[in-house]
């Protein structure tokens, strides 16, 4: 009888982690409708100097068309976004044009592709399209973290 | 050190008592005792295998040190670089500790000329040839001294990870401490009391799945030679473990064991978290802190977007630099203290009766164990797997001579990985917020007062920390 018990515990428990677990991966992949600002035109100078970039942030809305001027006041350095396929290259005090559609939500990274020194690799700057929704999305899974803890205590 | 002299609770060993709990615990089927697996066992048995490994390991270690001061002076196209911070520290964090404990240390070259040094063989160790063989000194025993050198790597970290030559010298500037460490002091003084990298790998090794534990207490009570000790080139006695932080599992002890009672356990996960302290040291505290602290500076600097971050930790000496120190070291030395030990005594206050707050900060530590381990696969993820192909590269050319020894005629080229990378670095961060909620729970269910209560500001400080990972990580 008790062995009968502590089964059918065993198996509600299986079944509140599965519950969870599938909020969990709702939260992950559940689309959220983006705000629908009209596209507009988007310009950046981008100054890259040593290590950085200035501005290193870079928001803009979906479906925005984005121009980014690279201008390099040192040395020679490269631009390329992950997630967009997109790169160039700057000579000391030329400027190169990069322009694209930001068709791709969420925050992408872009970083020098041009050794320019020592912190080289970890020279990166970061496009924001639209939300970072997928920042929220991580929130509200911490917070199901949060009720997991909590309600594994009431175990 | 776990010398027989430096166990407080010595006395309470029972020399012809019963296995209490703890012990017994150990010969259930929760543990797979690897030394008795027919075909593991050999491998153990003989220093053959291990000896092999170090000599690699050894000889790794050398042509990176050589490769540091002689090779290309660009970062990501030398050996030294690349194998060092981006291969091995890797290895480490995603590999070694997680699945093996302090398992590196085991085949670390670092101290094998020390060891032999001192005993005057590797293969049959034990006779004792140079050195004024001296005691650790007992007012730097602990990890205070590992918490410092872990501060100091986190100081120069932006020149140590990208110039080879500094790699190089600190490498060998390393050895020659270890090797300098062996000649004046017995045993491992330098891997016990010192390595940054023996703190860090000892201190996460407690949430591995990998033990070194005896078997039967009555018998290694009995035993009057105490030939584990002896044995060990750490100067610990297996007896005394109640964790995985001190163990280098060199296997030695198992080796000199006559009655075949020391065992190498695959166990649960995070098996030596959740019990209450029985000391109020808080060396392993402040070890767990400044880890949490030098994550979230490395995050920053290192994968964030602010360039002027990078320069000013880059710039030794300049303004910026001090500025970054400065933040940096209170940080570390005064803000992550301050808030955790306002947590736990928050903690304490929701209890009904008030313990030791000193054994309880020691006590709620273990919480910060699975979040910074978990914290440091994370920011690993960002930091090196992009960074990985380049390992090709150096082992294509290692001193930038121009050969193709892999015959890679193209330049290795960066890939990223930043959209699967950032969703693994959320269910990473996820697993370490879950896990250190869960060892909470346990420490609150262990305390003599059982009120839950105490764990609740622990819980908000990790909940805390990781939304600032994320932010740092995937913001």
């Amino acid at each position: 009888m008790i062995e009968q018990n502590s089964s059918v515990k065993r198996s509600k428990r299986w079944w509140q982690w599965a519950i969870l677990l599938a909020i969990g991966l709702v939260i992950f992949i559940v689309p959220i409708p983006a705000k629908a600002d009209a596209p507009t035109e988007r310009f950046f100078q981008i100054d890259a100097r040593r290590f950085e970039y200035d501005p290193a942030i870079l928001k803009v809305n979906p479906g925005d068309r984005v121009t980014l001027e690279l201008v390099a006041t040192d040395v020679v350095h490269g631009l390329a976004i992950d997630g967009y396929n997109l790169e160039t290259t700057a000579d000391p005090g030329k400027a190169v044009r990069l322009s694209f559609v930001a068709d791709r939500q969420g925050t992408f990274r872009f970083q020098c592709t041009v050794t320019c020194g020592n912190m080289h690799p970890f020279m990166t700057g970061k496009l924001l399209v639209g939300e970072n929704t997928f920042l929220w999305r991580a929130i509200a899974l911490t917070g199901l973290v949060l009720v997991a803890g909590i309600w594994m205590e009431r175990k | 050190m776990t010398r027989l002299q430096d166990i407080p609770w010595a006395e309470e060993i029972p020399f012809n008592g019963q296995l209490d709990k703890s012990h017994r615990r150990l010969q259930f089927p929760d543990r797979l005792n690897l030394y008795r697996v027919d075909w593991l066992r050999p491998l153990f048995k003989s220093r053959w295998p291990q000896f092999i490994l170090r000599m690699l390991t050894l000889a790794g270690f050398v042509f990176t040190i050589l490769a540091g001061l002689f090779g290309p002076q660009v970062g990501s196209h030398n050996f030294a670089i690349i194998f060092v911070w981006i291969a091995w520290w890797t290895a480490l964090k995603l590999v070694f500790i997680p699945f093996g404990g302090r398992s590196w240390c085991s085949i670390c070259p670092i101290p094998l000329a020390g060891d032999w040094l001192q005993q005057g063989g590797i293969m049959e160790p034990g006779q004792r040839r140079f050195g004024l063989n001296l005691r650790w000194p007992k007012r730097l025993r602990g990890s205070w001294m590992q918490s410092g050198a872990f501060l100091l790597i986190g100081l120069f970290s932006a020149v140590t990870l990208t110039n080879p030559q500094v790699t190089g010298w600190v490498l060998l500037a390393i050895f020659g401490l270890a090797v300098g460490m062996s000649l004046v002091f017995e045993k491992r003084a330098f891997c016990t009391s010192l390595c940054p990298i023996g703190g860090f790998s000892g201190m996460y090794a407690q949430t591995s799945p990998v033990e070194l534990r005896i078997i039967e207490k009555d018998i290694c009570a009995k035993h009057e030679v105490k030939s584990c000790y002896q044995a060990c080139p750490w100067g610990l006695y297996p007896l005394a473990f109640r964790d995985s932080s001190a163990c280098g599992l060199c296997m030695e002890c198992l080796r000199a064991c006559p009655s075949d009672n020391l065992a190498l356990n695959l166990r649960p996960f995070s098996s030596d978290l959740g019990r209450q302290k029985t000391t109020s040291r808080l060396d392993e505290t402040f070890l767990a802190l400044v880890m949490l602290g030098s994550v979230v500076t490395f995050a920053a600097v290192f994968t964030g977007p602010w360039g002027w971050l990078k320069s000013a930790a880059f710039e030794i000496g300049s303004l910026p630099w001090v500025r970054y120190a400065f933040v940096y070291l209170a940080l570390n030395l005064l803000l992550m203290p301050v808030i955790f030990i306002g947590a736990v005594w928050a903690g304490e206050r929701f209890s009904v009766s008030w313990n030791s707050l000193k054994r309880a900060i020691a006590t709620q530590a273990q919480v910060l164990l699975p979040l910074g381990l978990m914290s440091w696969i994370a920011f690993t993820v960002s930091f090196a797997l992009p960074k990985l192909i380049l390992i090709l590269g150096v082992l294509n050319d290692p001193f930038g001579w121009g050969w193709s020894i892999l015959g890679l005629n193209q330049s290795i080229q960066k890939v990223s990985i930043s959209g699967p990378s950032m969703v693994l670095q959320v269910l990473l961060l996820m697993v370490g917020l879950f896990w250190s909620f869960s060892v909470a729970r346990k420490l609150a269910a262990t305390s003599a007062k059982k009120s839950q209560g105490t764990k609740l500001p622990i819980m908000a400080f990790s909940l805390v920390f990781t939304l600032l990972m994320l932010w740092l990580l995937v913001g």
